[in-house]
């Protein structure tokens, strides 16, 4: 596949909010506020970034992404999905009995998904492992994970960031989502870890800060491009939870909340008028 | 699960929980409660409110929760350390051999939405390996209560009680079962129903599902024992040994893995005083597949008829 142009992406992404926002409304269950806010991060990664292959999955020499804050697996199976990993309809069976897709992702059914994820703080340390097989082995395939922000409160991330430090793995990249809400407030209020680019470079780690809305600052911070060698990327991706849906943006009711009819039809309808 | 015909009103016992807890905080200031995040999904929200200083919330963080339990309990405080069940022992379960259970420390761990309760929220979420795993420690109450009133029974047992218990709370919704006033006592099964043919041993929400399978029993002529057994450890072996004894037949149900829950407890006191054939029923050895908790219950043969067809199958072994 050819990469896709900021453009492109940019209406990819519209594209997979909506999609997102159906398959939560429909099933009446999801968590619409973190999938919202990355939404584009996910997009650029499946449609420019990554090298990887529908047809293959398993491809060994495949760049592998792990979705650690696996509770917003649904936009993760949209993604998958458009990018032919899973047959488009197939959505609509989203927590649906016996669907293959509940609501936290599992490789063992899904194709394109790494490793089961849902307790959160597990992403990470299973990723080091990844970029670590890569340098063992001369591998030039790279390893990308997403945590949220509120996850970066589980004490194995810390142990994990250690590790890759220690280990040089300049071939992993730690992309936080940095909403600033949790579950049931916002981290300012709970266990706040902002700055939290000088305490990547604390432990060691290249930091860089983005707007994770903006699909050119996506795309340059994810590139391996003019990276420091020996020392792991972390991307502080700001972005806003429900990005795009102005009622559920930065507003921690959101978390998992499932919009009524009457909210479902001026959410999607934001998103539409987002897409002229 | 059919539906019976004057349909008993559904409670959480989240809410027995938090209103007994609340309650008790109000007359002893050395109650807290703490929790990792999890303020709504534990409806600790109306407990901030009224005591907030007594709200610690470590954020999401399960070992570093259990281990602050451990440090309150050692100055003085009783601490419910209350989370979603999975996460709650599966993350933190060193932190309760160690700082709960060897440390011998006054913690209430109450594990939320428990069992299948998460239903398709995934594998992840499901705590059905809790029983087994808590129960191996020592100096630890396992209790996973039936309704509202065993729930707040318990709470006001667990907050008097000096040492570590297991409360293992549900949100989905279930009747009423015991008598209003009930009082808790560990390691105590209550007979919800006599009977002479076989025994149906439950908790949690399997406890009305058995209640009801022993209905369905009676139709047939059989005479179901339904014992309610919260405390899975320790076990109520006086009651099961009797059970063996007049019945001779005995169907664990539990909302856990078939492996070292109820049913595991109930056999050990089984095959080594009184051997009687016994069927338990529960999750087998997989991870279970997308559904609501109800829905995986009935897939798993644990509906009213699927109880009463294993209980009928298992008195054509009595001897
Ligand atoms: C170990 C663990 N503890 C608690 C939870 C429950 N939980 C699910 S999502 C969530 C909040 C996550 O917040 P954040 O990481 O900021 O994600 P986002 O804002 O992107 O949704 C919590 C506490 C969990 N899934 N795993
Ligand atoms: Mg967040």
């Amino acid at each position: 596949m050819k990469p896709f142009t900021p453009d492109e992406l940019r209406a990819k992404a519209n594209q997979i909010r909506r999609r997102d926002l159906q398959a939560v409304f429909e099933a009446g269950a999801g968590h619409i506020g973190g999938e919202m806010s990355v939404t584009d991060i996910l997009t650029a990664l499946y449609f420019n970034v990554l090298r990887v292959a529908p047809q293959n999955p398993l491809d060994p020499n495949r760049d592998r992404l792990v979705l650690s804050k696996g509770h917003t697996a649904c936009v993760l199976y949209v993604t998958l999905a458009e990018r032919g990993f899973i047959p488009k309809e197939e959505i609509t069976t989203f927590l649906q009995p016996m669907s293959r897709l509940n609501g936290h992702p599992n490789r063992t059914k899904v194709p394109g998904v790494e490793t089961n994820t849902g307790p959160l703080g597990h992403g990470l340390p299973v990723a080091v492992g990844m970029a670590k097989a890569a340098k063992i082995s001369g591998a030039d395939w790279k390893t990308y994970v997403v945590t949220g922000d509120g996850e970066m409160q589980e004490g194995s991330n810390w142990e994990a960031i250690m590790a890759a430090a220690q280990f040089g793995l300049d071939n992993l990249t730690l992309i936080i989502d940095h909403n600033r809400l949790q579950q049931g407030a916002r981290l300012a209020d709970t266990n706040n870890l902002a700055p939290i680019a000088p305490r990547l470079e604390a432990f060691g780690w290249e930091a860089v800060e983005i707007d994770g809305h903006n699909m050119d600052e996506i795309l340059a911070a994810l590139s391996h491009e003019g990276r420091t060698p020996g020392k792991p990327r972390g991307i502080v991706a700001h972005t806003n939870k429900g990005h795009g849906i102005s009622f559920m943006s930065d507003n921690v009711a959101w978390h998992h909340k499932v919009p009524n009819a009457e909210q479902y039809a001026q959410a999607m309808a934001e998103l539409e008028e987002a897409a002229q | 699960m059919n539906a019976p015909t004057d349909t008993p009103k559904l409670h959480d016992c989240r809410d027995a929980f938090v209103e007994t807890l609340e309650a008790l905080a109000a007359e002893d200031e050395t109650i807290v409660a703490v929790v990792n995040d999890s303020v709504g999904s534990s409806k600790l929200g109306g407990f901030r409110d009224k005591f907030p200083d007594r709200l610690v919330n470590v954020g999401i963080a399960e070992q570093n929760m259990v281990g602050v339990g451990a440090g309150l309990a050692n100055g003085g405080m009783i601490p419910f350390v209350t989370g979603a069940a999975p996460f709650l022992t599966g993350r933190a379960l060193e932190q309760i051999k160690a700082d709960v259970a060897y440390s011998e420390t006054n913690v209430k761990l109450v594990g939320i939405s428990s069992g299948l309760a998460y239903g398709n929220l995934g594998a992840t979420h499901h705590s059905i390996e809790d029983f087994a795993w808590i129960r191996a420690l020592p100096n630890i109450v396992v209790v996973a209560p039936a309704d509202r009133i065993e729930t707040a029974a318990a709470v006001a047992w667990a907050a008097e009680y000096e040492g570590g218990v297991f409360l293992r709370l549900s949100r989905v919704g279930v009747p009423d079962l015991l008598p209003e006033g009930h009082v808790f006592v560990p390691g105590k099964a209550n007979s919800l129903r006599d009977g002479s043919d076989v025994t149906l041993i439950a908790n949690g929400v399997l406890s009305h599902r058995a209640l009801a399978a022993a209905a369905l029993l009676d139709t047939k002529g059989i005479s179901a024992r339904v014992l309610n057994m919260a405390t899975v450890r320790p076990t109520d072996a006086d009651a099961i040994i009797s059970a063996a004894n007049e019945t001779g037949a005995i169907v664990t149900c539990e909302e856990h893995t078939i492996f070292g829950g109820l049913g595991s407890a109930v056999a050990e006191v089984v095959v080594q005083n009184a051997p009687v054939p016994m069927t338990v029923l529960g999750v087998p050895g997989e991870f279970a597949p997308t559904g609501s908790a109800n829905f995986l219950l009935d897939h798993y043969g644990m509906s009213p008829e699927g109880i009463a067809a294993s209980a009928e199958a298992l008195i054509t072994r009595k001897s």
